[in-house]
């Protein structure tokens, strides 16, 4: 078994290794062969690591020893449960998905085997970081993909605004890695360990410990610089503020990173910390506020993009917002089972809109678009399930996530959960908007791309313009887009039935601690009578008629009344202006924290090392010494009389001396 | 059981250095070939420290011991122990790549160039070895001297002013030092032998005395803020090799100072001033970061990027525990490749386009992607991320600061934030990007000697972060009784 459990990291290294340093040799199909192949033998791998854990099986074992010292043992290793198993499905099968997609959406790129290498390098960091059995190895894995999202957002770096991207994107993640690390720095002070089976063994213990130095609860400062992490990497406000521009990278890797996997190991590693965080209200309530926060507030930003794929970037931001409030509310499964449909329809509509933007010769702002779905009949029909599945509506598998999320919610009793229901309650509605307004603005109304180029001088500036729109009918894409798009929707419809064992049966088993006064998930499982009845009852519940209100606004207001929405913009402009500033976060940023910072450095460098240090003590010193100098070589003319008078002074004052002393 | 290992390091590079200074600077290529032999074989009489190496051994081993001045009872005494091996073994590797980085770019003197750093290296494998403290200080102002020329002969336009300062500067800090090592002297009874003074009886006043003594030139040397304004200016003015070595090497001189020295002759003090100690660092990790984010000239960065990486060293060292000081330990070697790898990037650069400022550059990766692929590995490394051996020393810091105080490791690791932006904004602004003028637009990628330096690096840098294992295996023993003998008071 184990190395089935090395074949499955390993096999994407080698491609990525391969397709990176012998790309030359191996050519462009060489490189995507190989990849694939990588990726496609890592999937096949996970399914019967799936099979084995359905089983009953679980492995927890060293890989090798990375370091010892003080009595703490740090090791690589696996630990496969039924936790890891479902990230592993996830990852690798999403993770082929955009493999093959790529070879369509990069055809002419250039960087073609290079793009292939990241992308499997992405696949290898993430799948250790799911497999890890401890802190450490959680850490590597954290810091890779941030690496390769890093690389991969400025995959075209020649790009000002993507090599901007990509610096902001690391920098923020790195913050977060910043609270994750003191968080791993107290485990390993107070817990002598940082493998997990051990750390959570000591939980109770932990939760008792009061912090030396600060005062604080052990274990809820943990849990919050823990939780610090997760939303630099999940992207949750107010650390948010790195993934829309992350849309500077090639399409298939918002989709791979951006959305399904990645700024998901957030919600996994809480998850995977569910022993921790149970032992903690305090972070509880903080990580619920935090999601409801990203979830209503980011969704709102979505409804006035008009990038294409900034809109899906929002909604991303709003859904990772959904998980994390389900965190909070102490329903783990289901937000390792929302991670896993919204994987599957998210990455729908990333590729979709992929495929949209190619067809559109690289226009991603959808004023220009419009009408499209008679030309791409399949990117219609699978951007339009994963809308709807989006927008939370059934049979589709975004309603059984979302649903089960608004109700564990609504059930939960740490402090701010009751704001948290309304907030994920009005996101709802938003999101219902938001995704029909993608639908209809890109695919349905008039054909707004045949006269684009007449009110092109009219529009923002800010996207690449390559001059072709209008000039060629759009088309369908070929067929290693589209067919990834149909493999890849069918989840995004069916995924959601497996409500039943993930969320209510007893899947997660052991992965998942949850405490005795946290009952949200045992609750609902007894108002659950499977999926039918679930759907049969959703239909009257409020999230239902809320996401139906939102995606009749969309309708009303892009389909019925095409006029409307700039009249509502301009009689609402305060809210469109702080909507479309995105509250003004990144001019803060940009002007408190990296012109804050940069005008400290240049003050810490002038005042202190150029005045003080050099200016005052070093050369101060000098040339008081050379002043010194100058005063005592006057004394030294070569004249004899001076010196011989000089002399004779010291004889006498000398002499005086002596005499006076006897 | 005698061994002469630790002189065949020391004296195989200096003595092979006498035939190349004789060649002369006219015969270049037998002069380059015959220096890569001698830093070779200096490398490779190395390694049996390593693999010869008993872990087990508390003590000193490959220990040399002769009368050299007996009327003051001054000995050849030569050891290591595992705090010291491995810096034999990094400086002999540096000298290889060192004189492969000098090959092609240094066209005047080169014979005495490449014996300038042949001799260093000899040099200071003797201050690791040494373990006598009059041995000790002849190394340790010995190989001042061969740096001193190095900046002053092949540096760039500014050199005196740069080698003066960089002179003055630690000949300051080691006068204090010479005081200090007399008066050990006296009070031990007439012994130079570091073994016994790691046994001495002090009051606390004299050890105060003297460990502000041992600092003041063991901190010039690290750098420490505020003694710390030379390196900058040195690194600017010395050529590439010589930039190399400094941060490589030079600066450990003053860290191993501390460990050899402050912290098991002066135990007591040690702890009475590691508050001071310990803000020092931290204020040149912080500071030291916001400082280097603002630099326009590469070398100046990557000069301040060495001291806030120092700044962890010393941390390490003064938290007393066994992650702090192997984490210490571990940050000096990785600094010395990740430093090493930086400065060679620079050169690489400057070699080609003559400048050192950011702003004239600007889409190098257009140009030359195989180097932009190294200079990226090192720039991570220089960020510390994990698998690469930038990450290792400073989380075992940072985990032993927290472990020490949470406020120290929390200020320790905003370098998380600030060493990832001040490389990485500058390999923004070099690498990425369209061609940014003319003279990027005619830029070489590098060649296969380039090629070679650096991917020896990249493979001691991946090595370590992946597998640190065999590094700080050796220094558990010799770490674990370091702090055994710090905690017994010597009052």
């Amino acid at each position: 078994m184990k190395t089935l459990y090395l074949i499955i990291p390993c096999a994407p290294l080698v491609g990525a290794i391969l397709a990176g340093l012998m790309g030359r040799a191996i050519g462009r199909a060489g490189a995507h062969w190989i990849t694939i192949l990588g990726v496609a033998i890592s999937f096949v791998c996970s399914v019967l690591v799936m099979q084995d854990v359905l089983a009953g099986n679980t492995f927890n074992g060293t890989l090798y020893t990375w370091m010892e010292v003080g009595g703490l043992k740090l090791e690589l290793g696996f630990l496969i449960d039924r936790l890891t198993a479902v990230m592993l499905i996830v990852v690798t099968f999403v993770s082929l998905m955009v493999h093959i997609y790529t070879i369509g959406y990069m055809a002419e790129d250039p960087g073609y085997q290079r793009f292939f290498s990241y992308i499997s390098l992405f696949t290898f960091s993430m799948l250790m970081l799911v497999m890890s059995n401890n802190f450490l190895q959680l850490f590597f894995g954290w810091e890779a993909v941030g690496l390769v999202s890093y690389l991969l957002i400025g995959f075209w770096y020649t790009r000002p605004t993507a090599i901007y991207a990509n610096l902001k994107a690391f920098l923020v993640n790195r913050v977060g890695d910043f609270g994750f690390l003191m968080g791993i720095g107290l485990i390993a002070a107070y817990a002598g360990s940082l493998d997990y089976a051990t750390v959570f063994a000591k939980g109770k213990e932990l939760a008792t410990i009061t912090e030396v130095v600060t005062g604080w609860p052990l274990i809820t400062a943990i849990c919050i610089g823990l939780f610090i992490g997760a939303m630099g990497k999940s992207a949750q406000f107010p650390l948010h503020v790195w993934l829309p521009d992350s849309m500077e990278g090639p399409t298939p890797i918002s989709a791979l990173i951006h959305a399904a996997t990645m700024v998901t190991a957030g919600i996994f590693m809480v998850s995977r910390m569910s022993p921790l965080f149970e032992l903690s209200d305090a972070a509880l309530s903080f990580v619920i506020v935090i999601g409801a926060i990203t979830a209503l507030f980011m969704a709102l930003i979505a409804i006035v993009q008009t990038d294409i794929k900034r809109v899906v970037a929002y909604s991303t931001l709003s859904q990772l917002g959904y998980m994390t409030a389900a965190l909070g509310a102490s329903a783990y499964s289901a937000a390792i089972f929302h991670l896993m449909t919204h994987a599957f329809f998210k990455a729908v509509l990333f590729l979709g809109a992929g495929s949209v933007i190619i067809a559109m010769h690289h226009e991603q702002d959808m004023r220009r678009m419009g009408g499209l779905r008679k030309y791409m009949p399949i990117t219609y029909a699978t951007v339009l399930i994963g809308a709807i599945a989006n927008a939370g509506l059934p049979p589709f598998a975004g309603f059984f996530s979302k649903d089960s999320i608004i109700e564990a919610v609504q059930l939960a009793h740490v402090p701010g959960a009751t704001f948290a229901y309304l907030a994920l309650l009005a996101g709802v509605f938003v999101g219902g908007f938001y995704s029909f307004r993608l639908v209809f603005f890109a695919f349905h109304g008039k054909e707004r791309f045949r006269d684009a180029k007449h009110d092109d001088h009219g529009h923002d500036a800010d996207h690449d313009d390559h001059g072709h729109h209008g000039s060629v009918e759009p088309h369908e894409s070929p067929w290693v887009v589209t067919l990834p798009l149909i493999l890849l929707a069918i989840p995004a419809i069916a995924s959601g039935w497996l409500i039943g064992p993930m969320l209510f049966g007893d899947y997660f088993g052991g992965a998942i601690v949850i405490g005795d006064n946290h009952h949200a998930v045992a609750h609902m499982k007894e108002h659950f009578h499977g999926v039918i009845p679930m759907i049969l009852h959703g239909l009257t519940s409020v999230p239902f008629w809320l996401a139906i209100a939102g995606a009749s606004t969309a309708w009303f207001l892009y389909i019925r009344r095409p006029d409307l929405p700039a009249v509502i913009k301009q009689r609402f402009a305060p809210f469109a202006w702080a909507l479309e500033k995105k509250y003004g976060f990144d001019d803060f940023n940009d002007w408190f924290f990296a012109g804050g910072a940069r005008g400290l450095g240049r003050g810490l460098w002038k005042a202190g090392d150029q005045v003080l240090i050099d200016g005052l003590a070093v050369n101060g010193s000098a040339s008081l010494i050379g002043r010194f100098a100058g005063v005592v070589r006057r004394l030294q003319t070569g004249h004899l009389y001076q010196y011989a008078f000089s002399m004779l002074l010291g004889v006498f004052v000398l002499l005086t001396l002596w005499l006076g002393r006897s | 059981m005698n061994s002469y290992l630790l002189s065949l390091a020391i004296w195989v590079p200096i003595l092979g250095a006498l035939p190349i200074l004789a060649l002369g600077s006219e015969r270049r290529d037998a002069v380059r070939w015959l220096s890569l032999a001698v830093a070779v074989a200096g490398f490779l009489v190395t390694l049996p420290l390593y693999t010869g190496f008993d872990r087990a051994y508390v003590g000193m081993q490959f220990v040399e011991l002769a009368p050299w001045i007996p009327r003051f009872n001054v000995q050849y005494f030569l050891g290591v122990d595992g705090i010291s091996v491995l810096f034999i073994l990094l400086n002999a590797f540096v000298t290889v790549l060192v004189v492969l980085a000098g090959w092609q770019v240094i066209e005047e003197k080169i014979a005495q160039y490449m014996a300038a750093f042949l001799i260093m290296s000899g040099l200071m494998n003797g201050i690791f070895a040494a373990l006598d403290a009059v041995l000790f200080y002849v190394f340790f102002e010995a190989s001042l001297i061969p740096m001193y020329i190095i900046i002053g002969v092949w540096g760039g336009p500014n050199r005196v002013y740069a080698a003066f300062k960089f002179f003055l500067y630690t000949l300051l800090g080691s006068l204090l030092m010479l005081v200090s090592l007399l008066y050990l002297f006296l009070e031990s009874g007439g012994s130079f032998n570091l073994l016994e003074w790691h046994q001495l009886r002090l009051a606390m006043q004299p050890q105060v005395i003297v460990f502000v003594a041992f600092m003041v030139a063991f901190a010039v040397k690290v750098p420490m803020w505020p003694v710390h304004t030379w390196l900058p200016d040195a690194h600017v003015e010395a050529p590439t090799g010589g930039s190399v070595v400094l941060a490589a090497i030079m600066l450990k001189l003053g860290a191993y100072g501390f460990v050899r020295f402050s912290l098991p002759i002066l135990p007591d003090a040690s702890h009475y001033l590691a508050p001071m100690m310990i803000a020092l660092s931290l204020i040149a990790v912080v500071y030291i970061g916001f400082v280097a984010l603002v630099q326009a000239d590469m070398k100046k960065l990557i000069a301040y990027s060495s001291i806030s990486h120092m700044g962890f060293v010393t941390l390490g060292f003064f938290i007393f525990n066994q992650l702090g000081v192997e984490g210490a330990l571990v940050q000096m070697i990785s600094h010395g490749f990740v430093s090493a790898a930086m400065f060679l990037c620079v050169g690489v650069m400057y070699d080609r386009m003559h400048s050192r400022q950011i702003a004239d550059y600007g889409g190098v990766v257009n140009r030359m992607p195989k180097f932009a692929a190294f200079f990226m590995l090192f720039a991570m490394a220089n960020s510390g991320l994990p698998a690469t051996s930038g990450f290792v020393g400073e989380f075992m810091v940072i985990l032993g600061a927290i472990k020490f105080n949470f406020w120290v490791g929390f200020a320790a690791a905003t370098t998380l934030i600030l060493g990832a932006a001040y490389t990485l904004w500058m390999y923004k602004r070099v690498v990425f990007g369209d061609v940014g003028n003319s003279h990027v637009a005619e830029l070489e990628d590098i060649g296969a000697r380039e090629f070679l330096v650096l991917a020896l690096l990249a493979a001691a840098v991946l090595a370590m972060g992946i597998y640190p294992f065999p590094f700080t295996d050796i220094m558990h023993a010799s770490v674990d009784n370091l702090l055994k003998h710090v905690a017994v008071s010597k009052l």
